[in-house]
């Protein structure tokens, strides 16, 4: 008897291996994106310069508030298709959305907002991409939310789109802004 | 209209799988002869027909017919036109068109060239291959069809990227794809012995042959990839346990298990049902492999484009082929009576070992190829498993199998003289020694592992000639009678020698990677960078143009001591209208260590990043792919698989084997 | 779209390998460049799939090696400087899995198959050998006679 069963132990062995596959596939992941290691976290603490020596982006004045920040750059294509979208956030849905230009020359990223718009409170320059990685950005655009503790609450990797939007981002604004 | 009769010609195809998948199987229970037969005349006209539409497919892409989405996204008028035939493989539909060829190829193979089979064997064998066919006939109509038509019809294609216009490139696939769909054949020969109810020594001499050809030709995709990552990826690595890669190196490892317990079930009719599950798993480990790069579980450099309702619909092929051939073992297998008993010290035991050490392999590289997927599936954290994890687990698994090698084949059937065989073997031993003392010097003390694989290598190889020789009688009788042994010697048994002898050549290889030196610098033209007592003198870097891309080209002139050993020129190639970079690296080889170069950037002052290496015995690895090959295709030309049976065919026409 | 772009990217990598470390990024200290190399060795670049920052052409690869650098000269022991990448991208970065209950199943589950499976042929073959199968079963006498009929035919 043990015997028989020990012949079916290959055939049981796939159907949990199939599970595995089949978890894998409906759960609609996108294995190339990678989960943000500081969720839940405190968000790395920066001090941005911003455009002409204006003032520029820091984490203590964004402490008490809910923040989005967008991380962007001019010379990165995907990032123009999700302006129109951050526009809109920005000015119907009143998204507190805060912008850091990744490695990208003043100029150019002055130029890029007045081109596509600026749908930004307040816009920080990242030269050097130091705060980038602190933040653990890997390719831009990359979007997060910030609570109001300052702790990091989300991350969308790529462009925005309006599906994501409205089911992952916009829940989680109000939620965040309810509490 | 050639494109619609391809398309057509798939859906015939499709027809008649389900045809060769349904009747012979019926016929072979109720030996009704004619509808065995069938098997024979669909599974040739299956072929006929899918070579139809692959034909079809590629005449799309060689007249650059871009009213075939295929075609338009993946080719371009502007590719040379070797690139153009080969493109038609390089997507996710083309290969499976590949895929499918290939399949019906081996049916057919098997239905004209397998006349000593018993009539309901075959018939079942070719049934088991239809129901494959009609698996992935119906998955490629359903879901991926390459004969979709764009309207209205654009006037360039998308599909010119430079990276992937190569020939080694361009032609690892089909060899991989004879590996991988090959194993369908042993596949469905354990399939249809499992619905007979019997298998037995020459069951696993018609099965062999069949496993030869798939695991031969698997060898050389592996290695045929592996080569073209080396040369082109601009440091030199030439294995990177990628998902893809552990793909085809499964199925490659469980093979060449198959391969050697089948022996045991010829020569002493053991190990059975063993063997039986072994050529399942071969099969569906190269399904699981399809899965796993055309559903998007995992990611990888190799993975095709991918659409949603694919991967549910291969999972499913998976859970039909795999499940059901497993379950079908799980009820048949117990049945299959047990063999000739033989002591744990002798040829049967070390095909056991090797089946052990194999398999287990296999499993590691499936564990670490999966556990990101399993963690993630169980909302655990994202993890990466590379290559640290496979050198601390597969490689140690390796190293008692490669010992037994040597040992193994000097062992009797049934129980074996250990001692006298390590006495015959003492000259290897010696051998080794002095291997190791002389690495060990050479390379100053170097990598403490890397001079034990290198030892290792050599008792393989020291073993195996011992082997040889001992079974010619060298030296031992007058050479008239050590060549007539050498002469008539099955050529099975030199197969054996020979690709026992690669793989020491090969294992040489992949250690002495411990000992390659590199030197990456920023060099003005006319001045030295040195490299393991090589001077590498970088001439001048010109700009060259070329119609397609923009090259910047390094002259490099190569001296060892007063002699002029090369001149390299590596390139950097800059595709304007892709956006794209590609390096062409410089390869020097004198067969027994590769000088390698690649250039790097401009520092923008007028000199280079020179990227330079020196890479003892590495094209070793490849040659020994070469040797274990040949070695497999000089067994296949061996007599006994063509006849021996002819005796069987005299028997009396419609007697069935006893049941 | 963003895993075209990645896909894209990463190619581009690849074949630009020509920029992976460079010797602008080397440090003077030998000894400190040579822990750098084998670090770096260690560590995914998250971008491209199956590299390492060492190879990779990515612009975070290279930002990766030299953060890496940075925490080394500011006196990091080999450790931090790799919990200091790991903290900012996770576990994946690590090309070693950590040894942690997690990862129990993947270190441990090699050498435990080899013994189960060891075990189980072990237990298999001592069987057989109690069982005393020694082959086919011998021929009864019908089959005896049939067996003289057909080698009379085949003649």
């Amino acid at each position: 008897m043990a015997r028989r069963l020990l012949y079916l132990l290959p055939a049981a062995l796939f159907v949990v291996l199939a599970g595995y596959f089949a978890i894998a596939l409906t759960s609609g992941r996108d294995p190339s994106l990678l989960p943000s290691a500081l969720i839940d976290k405190p968000a790395p603490d920066f001090t941005l310069a911003g455009f002409d020596g204006k003032e520029g982006l820091s984490r203590s004045a964004l402490q008490g508030k809910v923040a989005v920040i967008n991380f962007f750059a001019s010379w990165c294509v995907p990032c123009r298709s999700e302006e129109p979208l951050l526009m809109r956030l920005a000015e119907e849905e009143h998204v507190p959305l805060y912008g850091i230009a990744y490695k990208d020359k003043p100029e150019n990223a002055r130029r890029y907002l007045d081109q596509l718009g600026d749908p930004y409170r307040g816009v920080g320059l990242d030269q050097s991409g130091t705060t980038a990685i602190n933040f653990g950005v890997y390719g831009v655009p990359e979007t997060y939310l910030i609570d109001k503790q300052g702790h990091i609450r989300f991350r969308f990797v790529g462009p925005l789109t309006a599906e994501a939007v409205e089911r992952e981002l916009l829940p989680r604004i109000r939620k965040l802004e309810g509490s | 209209m050639i494109v619609e009769i391809g398309h057509y010609a798939l859906i015939l195809a499709l027809c008649l799988a389900v045809l060769q998948s349904t009747v012979p199987l019926f016929g072979a229970a109720r030996r009704n002869m004619a509808w065995m037969t069938l098997a024979q005349s669909t599974a040739v006209t299956q072929f006929v027909l899918i070579a139809v539409a692959f034909g079809a497919l590629i005449n799309a892409y060689v007249t650059s017919d871009f009213s075939v989405a295929n075609v338009y996204e993946n080719s371009s008028t502007l590719k040379p036109l070797l690139y153009k035939v080969t493109g038609v493989w390089g997507n996710h539909e083309g290969s499976m068109i590949l895929w499918v060829f290939i399949l019906s190829l081996f049916g057919a193979a098997v239905a004209l060239f397998g006349v000593n089979l018993p009539p309901a064997l075959r018939a079942r064998v070719l049934a088991v291959q239809g129901m494959i066919g009609t698996g992935f006939l119906l998955f490629i109509l359903l879901t991926s069809d390459p004969f979709r038509r764009l309207v209205p019809a654009p006037l360039q294609g998308e599909g010119l990227n430079p990276v992937l216009q190569d020939p080694g490139l361009a032609f690892h696939p089909p060899f991989l794809y004879l590996g991988y769909v090959g194993f369908s054949i042993a596949f469905s020969f354990a399939v249809a012995a499992l619905i007979e109810g019997r298998v037995d020594a020459a069951w696993a001499r018609w099965v062999r042959p069949w496993t030869l050809a798939a695991w031969c030709t698997l060898t050389v995709g592996i290695a045929m990839g592996s080569w073209w990552s080396y040369y082109t990826l601009g440091w030199g690595g030439w294995w990177f346990w990628d998902p893809v890669e552990n793909a085809s190196f499964m199925p490659w490892l469980v093979g060449t298990a198959l391969l050697h317990s089948a022996i045991v079930v010829e020569k002493r009719d053991a190990l059975k049902s063993w063997t039986i599950l072994l050529a399942i798993i071969t099969f569906s480990l190269s399904l699981v492999g399809t899965f796993l790069v055309r559903s998007g579980v995992l990611t990888s450099v190799h993975a095709f484009a991918l659409s949603p309702g694919r991967g549910d619909f291969i999972l499913a092929l998976l859970l039909v082929a795999i499940g059901g051939s497993l379950g079908l073992y799980a009820w048949r297998a117990p049945q299959l009576k047990g063999g000739g008993i033989f002591a744990p010290i002798s040829r049967e035991g070390a095909l056991v070992l090797n089946n052990l050490l194999l398999c287990t392999g296999c499993a590691t590289v499936f564990l670490g190829t999966l556990y990101p997927l399993f963690s993630e599936d169980l909302g655990g954290p994202k993890l990466s498993v590379g290559f640290p994890f496979f050198n601390r687990t597969f490689v140690p698994l390796m190293v008692p199998m490669l010992m037994a090698v040597a040992v193994g084949p000097m062992l009797a059937w049934k129980r074996g003289d250990l001692r006298g065989a390590l006495q015959r073997l003492w000259l290897a031993a010696a051998g080794t020694l002095l291997a190791l003392l002389v690495a060990f010097y050479v390379t100053h003390g170097g990598p403490v592992l890397a001079v034990l694989g290198l030892g290792l290598a050599a008792w393989v190889f020291l073993g195996v000639v011992i082997e040889w020789t001992d079974r010619i009688r060298l030296g031992r009788t007058p050479l008239a009678e050590t060549w007539r042994r050498a002469r008539t010697m099955p050529r099975a048994a030199h197969g054996m020698t020979l690709a026992h002898l690669g793989l020491a050549i090969t294992v040489a290889g992949i250690t002495a990677s411990a000992w390659q030196q590199e030197r990456i610098d920023v060099v003005h033209p006319g001045g030295d960078l040195t490299v393991a007592g090589y001077v590498f003198h970088l001439d001048d870097v010109k700009t060259i143009p070329s119609p397609d891309f923009t090259a910047e080209r390094a002259d490099i002139t190569v001296r060892k001591g007063n002699d002029i050993i090369a001149v390299m020129h590596p390139e950097k190639r800059s595709f304007a209208q892709q956006g794209a970079t590609t390096s062409v690296t410089a390869i020097h080889t004198n067969l027994l260590a590769d000088l390698y170069a690649a250039l790097g950037d401009s520092d923008g002052k007028g000199g280079w990043t020179l990227r330079l290496y020196w890479k003892p015995l590495v094209p070793w690895i490849w040659i020994g792919a070469v040797f274990m090959a040949a070695g497999g295709i000089i067994s296949l030309s061996d007599r006994r698989w063509r006849v021996g049976i002819a005796a069987r065919a005299r028997a009396p026409r419609g007697a069935q084997p006893a049941e | 779209m963003s895993r075209l772009a990645l896909i894209a990217l990463c190619l581009l990598a690849l074949m630009s390998a020509a920029r992976a470390v460079e010797p602008s990024e080397r440090l003077r200290d030998p000894a400190l460049e040579a822990r750098a190399r084998a670090i770096s060795q260690e560590l995914r670049c998250v971008v491209c799939q199956n590299e390492t920052i060492d190879e990779s052409g990515a612009d975070i690869a290279h930002d990766l090696r030299v953060l890496l650098r940075q925490r080394l000269l500011a006196g990091d022991t080999d450790q931090q400087a790799i919990n200091y990448i790991v903290a900012r991208y996770g576990q994946f970065v690590l090309l070693k899995p950590r040894f942690e209950p997690a990862t129990y199943v993947l270190w441990f589950g090699p050498p435990v198959l080899l013994a189960l499976a060891a075990l189980a042929i072990a237990v298999n073959l001592r069987r057989r050998r109690n069982r005393g199968e020694a082959g086919p079963a011998p021929l009864d006498p019908a089959e005896r006679q049939r067996l003289a009929k057909l080698l009379a035919e085949d003649g």
